[in-house]
Parts: C-alpha cells; sequence; structure tokens
C-alpha cells in the first residue's frame, strides 16, 4: 500500500490502547475504509487520517478524548460528513471521531416543547419525532435527510427557513459536551430564560468541532402551523427577483422561504427533479408562507401583487401541499444538481444586508464576465444569504487561478457591502484565507485566545476556521 | 493486514472516462437511499464511499485489492442511489466497470468460485441450448416426485450449508417454455403496430406464462408480435456481474436476431433485463459494426408496462378480479429506468382490483440478481422488511415486474400473498371479459 495513506497499524501499542476504550470493531484502519472519510461535502479538499472511531456511546466519546489527549493526536469530529467548508475534512495524522452511532431520540417533552436527542440523530428524524406531538423542528438545511442535528449545532446552519424562523443556534437549549481535557459538561436548561453565568453553548455553538464535542442536544420545538401556501414567481432578469425580494421585506411581510434561482440552476434542478420549474426564466422566486390559513391567504396574495409589480413574468401557486413539498426538496438540492454541468462545483454561501441583495448579485454576475467563468447563483434571498456555485474543472490550473481570483473579489465586495464571508456553511477549510479580512485584529486574536484557552493543547480539529501559529501566541 | 496485491494495469477501469468519477462531487445525497449504508453506517458501504475508492484507483493512490472486491459484490446494485443522485453520476457504469475490473485482476479468486463462474456465466448463461438442457432436468427433477424423494432422504445434508439453504427456494421451473406457448408470429385482429418480444432466461423457464401473457396483452392491444426463437441471456447477468466481454457477445447474439428497421419497438417484460437492454449503446459504443445499431436499438426496447401506457391500451370491462393489490417496484425498473407510474397505471385500469400504496415501494427486496446467492444475510434482511411492509398493507395479491424480485417475495411471503406480473393481471382481466362475453 501506498504510504501516504498512513495505516495505522493493528499491532501498535497506541491501536491496542484505542481499542481497549472503543472496540477493534469500532476503529477503522484499513485503506479502504479511511479513504471514503476522506473528505466531506466541499469539492476539492481530502486528506487522510490514520483511523476512523466509531464510539456507541457518550462515554466512550470522552474516553477516546482522554486518549487523544494523552497520545497528543489531533481529533477531526464529524457526522454524516455532509459540510460545505472542508471542516469534518481530516487532520493528517489525527483520529475522526464519527458520531453517527449516537443517534438515539432520548426524550420528547410536549409540556416544554423540548426533545432530547443524541448529536448523531438525522435532522430530519428530530422532525419526524416532533411532527406526532404537532410539533415541529423548522430548520432545514439541504442535507436533511442525512446531516446528523450535532454537526448542524457545530455549523448553526441554516436553510431554507431563516428569514422567518431563524437557524439551528435559536433552537438549542442546551448541549452535553465533551472537552478537550475529557470531562464532560452540560450546559444550559430547559428553561425559557436563563442567564446564569456566561452563554456557555453559544460558544460552542458553530465552533465546528474546535472546542469541544457534542454529544447530546437539547432542543426547542415550536407548534406546526397549520397551513402553507407555496408561491412560484418567474423574472426576465435577477433584479427584477432581487428587488421583489427587497420589496416583500419592505412592506414587513416575514414568510418563511423566499428562495432564488437563476436560470442555469432552474435547468439543472428540473433535470434532476422534474417538478416543472421555469426553465427559460431569467430568474425564480420560490415563495412560501405557513401559519394560520387566513394570514397565510392574505400574505401570499400580497406577495403574488408585489411579484407582478416587481415585473414577475407569472406567478403560479403550488397545486397541493405533496407539490409544494416537491418544490422545496427540489430547491435543496440545487447544488447537488449543479454538478451535472461541470466537473468540479464550488459553492460560496457570502451573505449581505437585505437591502444590498441586487448589488452583490449583479457584481457576480459581471466577475463571472471578466474572469471568463460559468457561475450559477441560488441562494436564500430573503436571508440575504446568496450561493454563487463556481462551475469548473479543478483539474484545470489555469482556469482554477481565475476560480480563486473570483472568489476573492467576491468576498470583498461583500465585506464591503457590510456581509459576511459565509452566512451558513462555516469557515473550516475553505473560507479560512479571508477570515481576517472580515474580522479587526482584536476579534481575531479573540477567536484564537479561546481556542488556547478551552484547547490549550490545540487537539480539536486544529488548522480548521483559522491557524494556530507561534507567531500570534 | 495488507492484502495480496496485483500490479496489472486497469483495463476496465481504465476504459471509463474520467469525468464519470468526477462527476460526484461527494454531498451525501445518496446515502439515505442506500440500502448497504443503512445496514451498517460505514462509508465505505455508501454509494460516494464506493466511488472514493474508485477515484482512488483512478488517481493509483490504492490498488484494486480483495477488499475492493469484497465491497462492490457488497453493493447490491440496485441503483436507488441513481434516483436520489442530483448531479446524476451514472453509477450503473461505474460498477459494472469496477466489477469487470476486479474480475479482470483476480483479486477474489479461489478455484471453487472460477468454476462456478465459468459454469454459470460462459456455459450456462451463454448458451441458450445448455439453459433450456438444465432446465428440463430441473423440471424432471420438480415435476417427477425425485426432488420430494431427495429431501426426505436427508441427501441434502451432503450439500454445503449455503447451499443447502438455497434449495427450497429453487425456482420452480414451466413444463413448457416459452417458444411452446408463443409462436415466431403472432397477428391481432386488427394491426397497429409491430414489436419484437423479449422472452429472457430466467423468465423464459420459471415465468414463460408471463411471457405468454404478455403476448396476449400485446395482442389485444393490436401489437404484432415477433418472438425470435432460443433466444438466450442478453448479458444483463454477464454485466453486472464482471463479465463485460461476454455482455458484449450477449448482446450483438440478441440483437442479431431482430430486424430493427420493421420494428416499432422490443418488448420486455423483466426489469433486470430492460434496464440493460436499454443500454447497449454504452457497451458496444467502441464496436464499428454495432455502435450504430445499438443506438438504434437503445432507442427501441420499452417495458410492457410502459409501451402500454404510451400506445394507451384499452382498459378490460367487467369485474374480474376483486382483490387488494400492492405494487412492489422492482430496483431496475424504477431506479434503473425511472419506471413507476405506468406499472401502476396498469393495475389502476383493472376492474375490481383495489391497488393500496405499499410502505417503501421503491427499496430493495434483496434478490437483486445473484445476491440472494452471494450475499444471503443481508439480502434476508432486506427480504424480511419488505414481507413486513407487504403485511401491512393487508394485500393478497403483490405486483412486481421482475422475476428475481418475483421469486423472492413469493418465497418471503408463502401462502398469505400471490405474488403476480402486473401483464398477467391484466391479461387475467381480458381473458376474463372475454370469457364473460361468449357466457352472455
Amino acid at each position: 500500500m501506498k504510504e501516504s495513506l498512513n495505516v495505522f497499524s493493528t499491532d501498535s501499542p497506541g491501536y491496542l490502547r484505542l481499542s481497549s476504550i472503543v472496540g477493534a470493531e469500532n476503529i477503522l484502519s484499513r485503506p479502504e475504509d479511511l479513504i471514503p472519510y476522506g473528505f466531506d461535502g466541499t469539492a476539492a479538499l481530502k486528506e487522510s487520517a490514520v483511523c476512523v472511531v466509531l464510539p456507541r456511546t457518550a462515554d466512550v466519546v470522552a474516553g477516546v478524548i482522554r486518549f487523544a489527549a494523552a497520545e497528543k493526536i489531533p481529533v477531526v469530529t464529524r457526522g454524516s460528513g455532509t459540510g460545505l467548508s472542508g471542516g469534518s475534512v481530516p487532520v493528517k495524522g489525527g483520529i475522526v471521531l464519527c458520531l453517527v452511532h449516537l443517534n438515539r431520540i432520548l426524550e420528547v417533552d410536549p409540556a416544554n416543547l423540548t426533545m432530547l436527542c443524541e448529536s448523531g440523530v438525522i435532522t430530519k428524524a428530530v422532525d419526524d419525532a416532533a411532527l406526532p406531538h404537532g410539533l415541529f423542528y423548522p430548520p432545514d438545511p439541504g442535507s436533511m435527510k442525512i446531516s446528523t442535528i450535532g454537526g448542524n449545532v457545530a455549523n448553526n446552519s441554516g436553510g431554507l427557513r431563516g428569514l422567518k424562523y431563524g437557524v439551528t443556534r435559536d433552537y438549542v437549549m442546551g448541549i452535553e459536551v465533551v472537552l478537550p481535557s475529557g470531562e464532560t459538561a452540560w450546559l444550559g436548561s430547559k428553561c425559557v430564560k436563563d442567564v446564569a453565568g456566561y452563554s456557555m453553548k453559544d460558544l460552542f455553538i458553530g465552533s465546528e468541532g474546535t472546542l469541544g464535542v457534542i454529544t447530546k442536544v437539547l432542543l426547542k420545538l415550536v407548534p406546526r402551523p397549520k397551513a402553507r401556501r407555496t408561491l412560484l414567481a418567474s423574472f426576465d432578469t435577477m433584479e427584477a427577483a432581487a428587488r421583489t425580494v427587497s420589496k416583500i421585506i419592505e412592506k414587513q411581510i416575514i414568510p418563511c422561504t423566499l428562495e432564488f434561482l437563476d436560470r442555469k440552476t432552474c435547468k439543472s434542478v428540473e433535470a434532476y427533479a422534474k417538478v416543472g420549474l421555469p426553465t427559460e426564466a431569467a430568474a425564480v422566486v420560490l415563495m412560501e408562507t405557513d401559519g394560520h390559513a387566513s394570514v397565510v391567504e392574505e400574505e401570499a396574495a400580497a406577495m403574488a401583487v408585489i411579484a407582478r409589480e416587481n415585473g414577475a413574468i407569472s406567478v403560479e401557486q403550488a397545486a397541493d401541499e405533496a407539490h409544494a413539498v416537491r418544490l422545496a426538496t427540489a430547491r435543496r438540492s440545487a447544488f447537488s444538481a449543479l454538478a451535472r454541468i461541470r466537473p468540479t462545483t464550488i459553492l460560496e454561501d457570502v451573505t449581505v444586508p437585505r437591502s444590498r441583495l441586487v448589488d452583490i448579485v449583479s457584481f457576480v454576475e459581471e466577475v463571472a464576465i471578466r474572469h471568463r467563468l460559468d457561475i450559477a447563483t441560488f441562494g436564500h434571498f430573503g436571508d440575504g444569504n446568496v450561493h454563487p456555485t463556481i462551475l469548473t474543472d479543478e483539474t484545470d490550473h489555469e482556469e482554477m487561478e481565475r476560480v480563486h481570483e473570483a472568489l476573492s473579489e467576491i468576498v470583498d465586495k461583500t465585506i464591503a457591502l457590510g456581509g459576511t464571508i459565509t452566512g451558513e456553511h462555516g469557515v473550516g477549510l475553505a473560507k479560512k484565507a479571508f477570515l481576517p479580512r472580515q474580522f479587526d485584529e482584536a476579534s481575531y486574536s479573540l477567536l484564537k485566545q479561546v481556542k488556547r484557552a478551552i484547547d490549550p493543547q490545540g487537539l480539536l480539529n486544529p488548522g480548521k476556521i483559522f491557524d494556530l501559529d507561534g507567531a500570534d501566541s | 493486514m495488507s492484502d495480496p496485491v496485483t500490479t496489472r494495469p486497469l483495463k476496465h477501469m481504465g476504459d471509463l472516462d474520467y469525468s464519470v468519477v468526477q462527476q460526484c462531487m461527494h454531498c451525501g445525497m445518496c446515502l439515505p437511499s442506500c440500502p448497504t449504508y443503512l445496514e451498517t453506517r460505514q462509508e465505505r458501504n455508501s454509494p460516494r464511499g464506493r466511488i472514493a475508492l474508485m477515484r482512488a484507483i483512478a488517481d493509483g493512490d490504492l490498488e484494486v485489492t480483495r477488499e475492493f472486491g469484497e465491497e462492490m459484490y457488497y453493493c447490491l446494485g440496485c441503483l436507488a442511489c441513481t434516483t436520489a443522485c442530483p448531479a446524476g453520476v451514472d453509477y450503473p457504469q461505474l460498477f459494472e466497470h469496477a466489477r469487470a475490473e476486479i474480475e479482470h485482476q483476480g483479486v477474489l479468486f479461489t478455484p471453487g468460485r472460477r468454476f462456478w463462474r465459468w459454469l454459470t456465466l460462459r456455459q450456462i448463461f451463454a448458451k441458450p441450448w445448455m439453459l433450456h438442457a438444465i432446465g428440463r432436468m430441473l423440471w424432471f427433477y420438480q415435476a417427477s416426485g425425485l426432488c420430494a424423494l431427495v429431501r426426505k432422504s436427508g441427501l441434502l445434508r451432503l450439500l454445503p450449508e449455503y447451499l443447502r439453504n438455497l434449495e427450497p427456494s429453487t425456482p420452480a421451473v414451466r413444463r413448457h417454455f416459452s417458444a411452446e406457448l408463443i409462436a415466431e408470429l403472432e397477428s391481432p385482429n386488427f394491426r397497429k403496430s409491430r414489436v419484437g418480444m423479449l422472452t429472457g432466461c430466467v423468465q423464459d423457464l420459471t415465468f414463460s406464462e408471463v411471457n405468454r401473457d404478455t403476448v396476449e396483452v400485446l395482442l389485444a392491444n393490436g401489437c404484432e408480435v415477433i418472438t425470435p426463437r432460443d433466444q438466450g441471456c442478453c448479458g444483463s447477468l454477464h454485466a453486472h456481474n464482471g463479465d463485460l466481454d461476454q455482455a458484449v457477445i450477449q448482446a450483438k447474439r440478441i440483437m442479431d436476431q431482430f430486424d430493427l428497421d420493421s420494428l416499432d419497438a422490443i418488448i420486455t417484460n423483466a426489469a433486470g433485463c430492460g434496464s440493460h437492454l436499454k443500454h447497449f449503446s454504452n457497451l458496444l459504443k467502441h464496436d464499428p459494426d454495432y455502435a450504430d445499431k445499438a443506438v438504434i436499438w437503445d432507442g427501441k426496447v420499452r417495458d410492457i408496462s410502459e409501451w402500454l401506457v404510451s400506445i394507451g391500451f384499452r382498459k378490460p370491462e367487467g369485474n374480474s378480479i376483486s382483490q387488494k393489490v400492492t405494487y412492489h417496484e422492482a430496483c431496475h425498473l424504477c431506479h434503473g429506468q425511472g419506471i413507476s407510474r405506468q406499472p401502476r397505471e396498469v393495475l389502476r385500469a383493472i376492474p375490481g382490483l383495489d391497488l393500496v400504496e405499499l410502505e417503501n415501494a421503491t427499496h430493495c427486496c434483496g434478490s437483486a440478481g445473484v445476491y440472494n446467492i452471494t450475499q444471503p444475510e443481508q439480502a434476508a434482511k432486506l427480504q424480511k422488511e419488505k414481507i413486513a411492509c407487504i403485511q401491512r398493507t393487508g394485500a393478497t395479491l403483490v405486483a412486481t415486474a421482475n422475476p428475481g424480485c418475483h421469486l423472492q417475495i413469493q418465497n418471503g411471503i408463502g401462502s398469505m400473498a400471490e405474488v403476480k406480473h402486473p401483464v398477467s393481471l391484466l391479461a387475467e382481466a381480458y381473458r376474463a371479459e372475454r370469457s364473460s362475453v361468449s357466457v352472455e
């Protein structure tokens, strides 16, 4: 076997100690086992771990962390590996701690509207378990059918319903977390109000596995909306679509979803999902409102009027609930469906204040022309969160140089517009280089101070978000 | 720890366009659709994991090892991932080339395995006369009472355990094969179109009446039916099991038996065959004599339900079958050919039949070609799940359009329900209609 794959030999003392903690059957170390754990959902990022560990309980997770701390071996935690920033790509010479077997829902508490579950539970399973109680878990990242709730919390994932319902953070009431020392901490409570001490759970939400390993999550649930209306508006310019979205918000209508897809995205999604998306319009906006039936009717009618006033070519209503679900599901597949066009699909996640949507969308169009690149754009327009997706080929080095130039320019423009380099995918490896452009010196250094205070050995997901180099210490 | 590795150059995977592998952007959308991933929750047992291994081989980071070979044979080839994949990865092509490479490199070699592969792929399923001879012997064994005698005698204990466990599920071979039930040319009263009829290999021996039913339904809808004699296997079995060289021979042989220009369509009623038959152009793209013909061929192959719906088949009258039926979607029909709606339309057209939807109808039943022979444990788990879902429907009839699924489900459900091809139910309804007319 090639040396670079760095096989963790099964008779080494380290392996034997680790297997006494997790059981040999829960350690993978052969190249055929490791290669499929070398990546997440991000293009062109790949690294090989020494082994993958699949614990079955939180106690075993703590044991693995104590082992890693004693042996000074870095640990990368992952769930289903659907991240979009390289956050769960292995670290060379490190262990991958995969939590998919921690998949029990421990309690649904309808009296307090909460759910307690292990971190490896699939996101959709959380909402499915809430359903029989008439409850709802709103955050719905694109990969919800397979992403784990622990991964969502660690990345503070968003989704299609962010506009009205917010993001994962808004639903986390408590977490159990294994600290880099191997101790287990419980942070948060079932109380709606809780100001005891620092809001420590919030530090771990979105920390991308760099501060601790989340093993349990206490989630807030909300009443399931009684009614829902889905509209599909087509436009012949992207600007008209962006303007419609800004106007809807300006009129103080807050639907749960205002999704935008350009022509290229519509064509790719339609080729896969066949749900009747218009493929000739320059832009399509998927609008969804939910809540009480009368309010829903009113909002749907108002949005249709605003769309027409702002140049919509057509406004259609989903035939029924099943069609509405198919439309939303199709939209969730947008990123993957775009992979039909070119071999490599590089996804951006920039977010701007909503009033600046038109600026960023037209800037991306201009960049694509200037750098001779194929860029499709879709995103959560209601949140100001756009996903310009560069369709390219990683083996074409000349083109990849232009890709990097374009990305850099999009990032600079975003920051100039008062935006952020990532709205929901996280920094991970993919956006690490851009972070210092957004943060001033004091806030960038604060990140590192927090990291050093909690993980002094730098063992948890090192090299993600930022580098802890000697020069800063 | 280290597997025996070979250093032979890639033959079959080398033929693959690298862009087919690159098409997978490892987003993970395939994971929840994959029966083996759901069983183990390990990435190598998932579609994107398997593709990652193929890519590592193509990149020179991994040799074709025994572990890789075992992984590719743990894959059911159910193609549920292709339905789930937004990026449109051509997994069937990757799967077939990977298995062919595994055979080419010989990483799974044992003398016994080589013998069985030679006997089945290169003899029995390569030569129609031999398949028929074996079929005759099996029929005699089963019909003569010899089978019961052998079972009673305890002779079966001499067989290895896995064969012994399989013996009771050996399909009952029919007394009459397709050629005895179907004339080479059968004409309807008023001809609207002209079609070729594929009789299959397993279908021909164990479900020849489904072939007869197919022809009757075609005749009832104005199709003249040409059924060439001694068709043999279309090569689907070979392609799915890593013998692409023989698959090419089988494909050419079967194409030679049909006069394509004179036919509006070529009809198959077995899902596993259909999903292979529609991709001959890919298999034969480098063959100067067959490449063009294969493109025309692919364009004419139709599953029977697909064809019936496209020509607007006639709905039978009367109230012939008052039963509750549920529909199991054969993987190679729904995932392999994207055909889900049409078989249901056929079932709904039958008066008296009450179609109830089956939970997880598109999940594999574990038959998966010869998977229930090569991976009996995983196959049995899937069979059990499928049967439990069927039982919850309360149906007494299960409709499915593939011989492998048919046998797997009938073996699992026993006498609680009867398994039928949708076209057989339609044929039955037409027959009932005719007899009620003649009685009146």
